[in-house]
C-alpha cells in the first residue's frame, strides 16, 4: 500500500445550514434527516444567508436552534401568515415554513389553505408523521383509520373522528399552488427523492412561480410505540396507501406527472 | 398644511401612512372598514404592502412576521377582531417586536352591534392575550388626536420595541372633522432594518424571533425585562388631559368619546356655578394614577363616565386608594350618553357633597 492512499477525503460533513447543537428528537425520528436535507438544499443553492425560516409548534418548535440561519417561531398553526408577513416586506429572501401535521392540518388548516390559495411564493417543508408528538401521541388529522393514540386508545373510528386529511390532494386544487408534492423519508432511495423534491420547491420560490409544499411521511417510533426498524415499516406498508406518494401539482418544466 | 375634513378611519389609516407604514393586514370589520378599504388603495400606489387576510388570527400574525423583518406594519380592526387577535398579541408581546394595532371599539359581548362603545377597556388596557405582558394604549377624542396619536404610536412602539394600543370607538372611526395630518415619512431603507430583524444571515450570526422560554428560571428572566421596560414606559409615556380642575370641587373622569362628552356637560353646570374640571386619560396604559391621586386630594367627590358597565373605574379607584367616593355613570351596549345625562349625573353628584 502506498503512502498516497492513506490521505484522508472529507466524504461527510454536517451542513453549513445546521448548527452544532444537538437536537432532542427522539431515537428513530425521521426530523434529523429532513432538518439535513434542507440544510444541505439551501447550502447547494447558495441560499443559507438569504433564508429566513419558520418553525412551528409541535416536536420541531426548536427548529430555530438547529438550523443555522434566520428563524421566526410562529403560534401553533400559524407559520404560514407568519411567513407571508415576512416574505412580502423581503420578497427577495428565501422563506419558508416546517411544520408538522397537527400544526398545518389541524389548527393551521386555514392559513395553509390560504396562503396556498394566494400563491404566496413561499416553501413549505410539511412533516407528516399521523401523530402528536410533542404533547405526547395524540390523534392527528392524518392519524390513520385504526390507528391506536392516546387519544384514540381503542383506534381512530372514523364514525366517530371522521377521516385523515390529505393536504397534497386538497392543497393541490389551490390555483396559487405552483408545486404541492408528497414524498417518503422510509430508505435512503425515497430519502435521495425527498432532496430533489425540496430542492425543486425552492427552486419554484427563487423563480417566484408561487406556493410550494413537500410533504415528508415521517417516522415516530416513540408515540407509535415500535422500534425505529418498524417504524420504516409502518410508513411503507400503512402509511402510503392512505397517502399515495407523486407530484400532485408540478408547474416547473419537470413537472410531467413523475411519481415520488 | 391646512386642515381637511376627514372620517376618523381614513384619518387614521392616511396618518399611518404618514408616519411610514410599510405593510397593512386586516380583515373587514365594522365600523373600521373604511380604514383597511383605504390601505387597500393607498399602499400599492406607494409600492408598500397591503393584505387582506382570511382572518383576524391570519392578519395579526402576518403582522407579527412583518415586525419581524423589521418594518413599520399595523393591523386595525373592531372588537370581536381584536378577540381573534389576542393570541397573536400575546405571541408579539413574547417577541418584543413593535406594532401598532387601532382598535375602533363595537357594542358587545358577543356580536353585538356596531354602534360606538368603550367596552374593550378591560381587553386592551389589562393585556388580553396569555401570559404577563402590558401594553401601551391610547386614547383620542377627536379625530386630529386620533391622527397624531396614531403617528406618535408607531414611534413609541419602537422605542420600547412592543405594541402599541390606539383605542377610540365607532364613533370616532364613522365621524367627520376638520383636521391637518402630518408630513410624508419615507418607509425604512432595507439597509436600515434593526440590527435584531430578520433579514438574512448575512455576514452576522443568525437571528431569532420567538416567545418561547422552555426553562422557567429563564422565562422568568424574561418577564423581569418586560416588567423592568413597564416602569419606564410608566416613568416616561403618561398621557393626560385637564381642564378647570384648580378650584374644582367635582373631579369628572373620562376617556376617549365619553371625555369629550363629559366636557360638554362640564360646560353646562359651570355656568349654573358648579365648580367641576375634567381629568381625560389618554394614556389608558401607563394610568395617570398619580395625577389622579393629586385630585382626589382637592376635590370632594370624583364622578367617572365611560361608554360600558364601569371598567376604567376600576383603576380610579385604585389610584384613588379611597381618599374621596367615586360615583359612575355609564351607557352601555353602543348606546353613547348624552351631554344632558351626563349634566344630570354632575348634578346628583354635586347634591351628595352638600
Amino acid at each position: 500500500m502506498s503512502s498516497e492512499s492513506l490521505v484522508e477525503t472529507l466524504i461527510y460533513s454536517k451542513p453549513q445550514g445546521l448548527t452544532t447543537i444537538g437536537t432532542h428528537y427522539c431515537p428513530g425520528c425521521t426530523h434529523g434527516i429532513s432538518h439535513r436535507l434542507v440544510a444541505e438544499v439551501l447550502d447547494e443553492m447558495g441560499l443559507r444567508e438569504e433564508s429566513i425560516g419558520v418553525a412551528p409548534v409541535g416536536c420541531s418548535v426548536f427548529a430555530y436552534k438547529y438550523f443555522n440561519m434566520d428563524f421566526a417561531e410562529a403560534a401553533h398553526g400559524r407559520a404560514p401568515a407568519m411567513a407571508t408577513g415576512l416574505k412580502r416586506v423581503s420578497p427577495d429572501k428565501v422563506v419558508f415554513t416546517y411544520q408538522g401535521d397537527g400544526d398545518l392540518a389541524s389548527i393551521g388548516a386555514g392559513e395553509i389553505l390560504h396562503a396556498a390559495g394566494r400563491g404566496e411564493n413561499i416553501t413549505v417543508i410539511f412533516i407528516n408523521n399521523a401523530i402528536y408528538g410533542m404533547t405526547g401521541g395524540q390523534m392527528a388529522p392524518t392519524t390513520l383509520p385504526g390507528q391506536k393514540t392516546t387519544s384514540t386508545p381503542s383506534g381512530r373510528d372514523i364514525e366517530s373522528h371522521g377521516f385523515p386529511l390529505r393536504m397534497c390532494e386538497i392543497l393541490s386544487q389551490m390555483d396559487g399552488a405552483a408545486y404541492i408534492v408528497r414524498r417518503s423519508l422510509h430508505d435512503v432511495t425515497h430519502i435521495r427523492k425527498a432532496k430533489k423534491a425540496i430542492r425543486e420547491a425552492f427552486e419554484v420560490q427563487v423563480n417566484g412561480m408561487g406556493f410550494s409544499m413537500v410533504e415528508l411521511l415521517s417516522s415516530c417510533p416513540t408515540n407509535w410505540g415500535i422500534d425505529a426498524e418498524k417504524s420504516l415499516e409502518f410508513i411503507k406498508e400503512k402509511m402510503l396507501p392512505m397517502f399515495p406518494l407523486g407530484d400532485y401539482k408540478n408547474l416547473t418544466e419537470m413537472g410531467n406527472g413523475q411519481k415520488g | 398644511m391646512t386642515k381637511e375634513l376627514l372620517k376618523g378611519n381614513v384619518a387614521f389609516a392616511e396618518a399611518a401612512i404618514r408616519a411610514g407604514c410599510e405593510a397593512y393586514f386586516g380583515y373587514p370589520i365594522t365600523p373600521q372598514t373604511e380604514a383597511l378599504e383605504h390601505m387597500s388603495a393607498r399602499m400599492p400606489e406607494l409600492g408598500r404592502v397591503f393584505l387582506q387576510a382570511e382572518s383576524e388570527v391570519a392578519a395579526i400574525n402576518m403582522v407579527y412576521g412583518a415586525a419581524s423583518a423589521g418594518v413599520r406594519v399595523m393591523s386595525s380592526s373592531s372588537s370581536p377582531g381584536v378577540s381573534l387577535m389576542m393570541e397573536g398579541l400575546s405571541y408579539i408581546a413574547g417577541s418584543e417586536v413593535p406594532v401598532v394595532l387601532v382598535d375602533i371599539m363595537r357594542g358587545g359581548p358577543g356580536l353585538g352591534n356596531i354602534a360606538p362603545s368603550q367596552g374593550d377597556y378591560f381587553q386592551m388596557v389589562k393585556g388580553g392575550g396569555h401570559g404577563d405582558y402590558r401594553q401601551i394604549v391610547l386614547a383620542p377624542a377627536t379625530i386630529q388626536e386620533l391622527i397624531d396619536l396614531t403617528v406618535e404610536a408607531f414611534d413609541i412602539a419602537e422605542r420600547y420595541r412592543c405594541i402599541v394600543v390606539v383605542l377610540a370607538d365607532g364613533s370616532l372611526g364613522q365621524m367627520m372633522e376638520p383636521a391637518e395630518l402630518p408630513p410624508m415619512q419615507e418607509v425604512r431603507k432595507r439597509e436600515d432594518r434593526p440590527a435584531w430583524a430578520l433579514t438574512g444571515a448575512k455576514d452576522r450570526d443568525p437571528n431569532v424571533i420567538s416567545s418561547i422560554y422552555i426553562n422557567p428560571a429563564e422565562e422568568e428572566v424574561f418577564n423581569q425585562k418586560l416588567v423592568d421596560k413597564q416602569k419606564v414606559i410608566e416613568a416616561n409615556e403618561i398621557r393626560f388631559e385637564q381642564s378647570d380642575l384648580e378650584d374644582a370641587e367635582i373631579a369628572i373622569i373620562a376617556f376617549g368619546t365619553a371625555g369629550r362628552i363629559a366636557q360638554s356637560a362640564i360646560r353646562q353646570a359651570q355656568e349654573e356655578g358648579m365648580k367641576v374640571g375634567l381629568l381625560r386619560p389618554i394614556s389608558l396604559y401607563p394610568f395617570p394614577s398619580k395625577a389622579i391621586k393629586d385630585i382626589a386630594a382637592k376635590v370632594k367627590r370624583v364622578l367617572v363616565v365611560e361608554m360600558n358597565a364601569g371598567q376604567m373605574v376600576e383603576d380610579v379607584r385604585l389610584a384613588i386608594e379611597g381618599a374621596v367616593p367615586v360615583d359612575f355613570f355609564g351607557r352601555m351596549g353602543g348606546m353613547v350618553p348624552l351631554p344632558d345625562e351626563v349634566y344630570d349625573q354632575i348634578r346628583k353628584t354635586y347634591a351628595k357633597i352638600g
